[in-house]
């Protein structure tokens, strides 16, 4: 599809061990590769953190208390103390999103730049979200599907209605992480191949994206950081829902 | 070769989902800048709310460019 000069062509995967248990292609790739290493990193950066943990914390212990507490107090604040047995999904969630997309910046490879890596983390958020539903609430929960307060006749057009907005949640928490960072990654390289591009031209013209890439790198930095920050709150939000049933 | 021109057209208008976001972070940070000129002590508070809205309304954006991905090389 991308010749090597493509802006796409940093999206490719490329296979390092053959593996094809029962016919199924389960190589090892570089995007299984930054997995393991932004787990390891991740793992890293607590166990290290936590390992001489003091009351008054230090430097590195201070950091790895600042996610913790950041994660805390968002579950505290959307899903309320009933939700705070939650914590470890929401936050190895972030902390996972947010090492893949920074890790990405550095030029390496972008695991959430592949919709398959976002869908999958979507579809378990909403399936853990649903079986939390069904076993808090049993039947009680497909209530859930039913506005209050809407006329009776307008109900076999709200219920569907309401079962797609569900359905739907999925998808757009999945594309909302993958758009996000293919965009800003692209635009990277679209900018990238305008300073060889310009600067062949004559030198000076090619200072002018190059001046740009610094800025769009900053913004990339944010996005990382805030595409993590709303996959965890959107993780909060339908766990509220399925929790405290309140439409 | 008109199929690649009109995939070429379609992306283009798919594009215009842009100016959707671009209204809507204008309209977002307007009334941000408004209610932190008023009450400037709030504005630390305020602060972490419209980056919220930031990242929600780039990503209805980006799904048009989705779109056009889709377009160009499905």
């Amino acid at each position: 599809m991308a010749d090597a000069h493509s802006p796409l062509a940093q999206f490719e995967i490329k296979t390092i061990a053959e593996l094809q248990p029962f016919g199924i292609d389960a190589s090892f790739t570089n995007a299984s590769l930054i997995m393991v290493v932004v787990v390891g990193l991740i793992t890293l950066f607590i166990v290290a953190g936590m390992n001489k943990a003091t009351i008054v914390p230090g430097r590195f212990q201070g950091m790895v208390e600042f996610f913790y507490e950041f994660i805390a107090n968002l579950l505290q604040e959307n899903t309320g103390p009933k939700g705070k047995q939650f914590f470890p999904l929401v936050f190895s969630l972030f902390m996972f999103i947010l090492g893949c997309n920074l890790i990405g910046l550095f030029g390496v490879f972008t695991v959430t730049s592949h919709i398959i890596v976002t869908f999958a983390l979507a579809l378990m958020v909403i399936t853990i979200v649903t079986v939390v539903g069904f076993i808090r609430h049993g039947g009680h929960f497909l209530t859930y599907f039913v506005p209050q307060g809407a006329p009776m006749w307008l109900m076999p057009l709200m219920i569907p209605l309401e079962v797609i907005s569900y359905l739907i949640r999925p998808i757009s928490l999945s594309v909302r992480l993958f758009a996000n960072m293919v965009a800003g990654h692209v635009m990277l390289g679209v900018i990238g191949t305008f300073v060889v591009g310009l600067g062949s031209l004559f030198f000076a013209f090619g200072a002018i994206p190059l001046a740009a890439i610094p800025l769009i790198f900053a913004l990339e930095v944010l996005v990382a950081l805030l595409q993590a920050y709303v996959f965890a709150i959107l993780t909060c939000i339908y766990l509220n829902d399925a929790i405290h049933l309140a439409h | 070769m008109e199929l690649d021109a009109a995939k070429m057209i379609g992306a283009g208008i798919a594009a215009l989902a842009l100016g959707g976001a671009g209204i809507g972070l204008g309209t977002l940070f307007g009334s941000y800048m408004e209610g932190a000129f008023r009450n400037p002590e709030a504005q630390s508070k305020l602060k972490v709310n419209p980056m919220l809205a930031f990242a929600l309304i780039e990503a209805t954006g980006l799904f048009g460019f989705v779109i056009a991905m889709i377009i160009l090389f499905g």
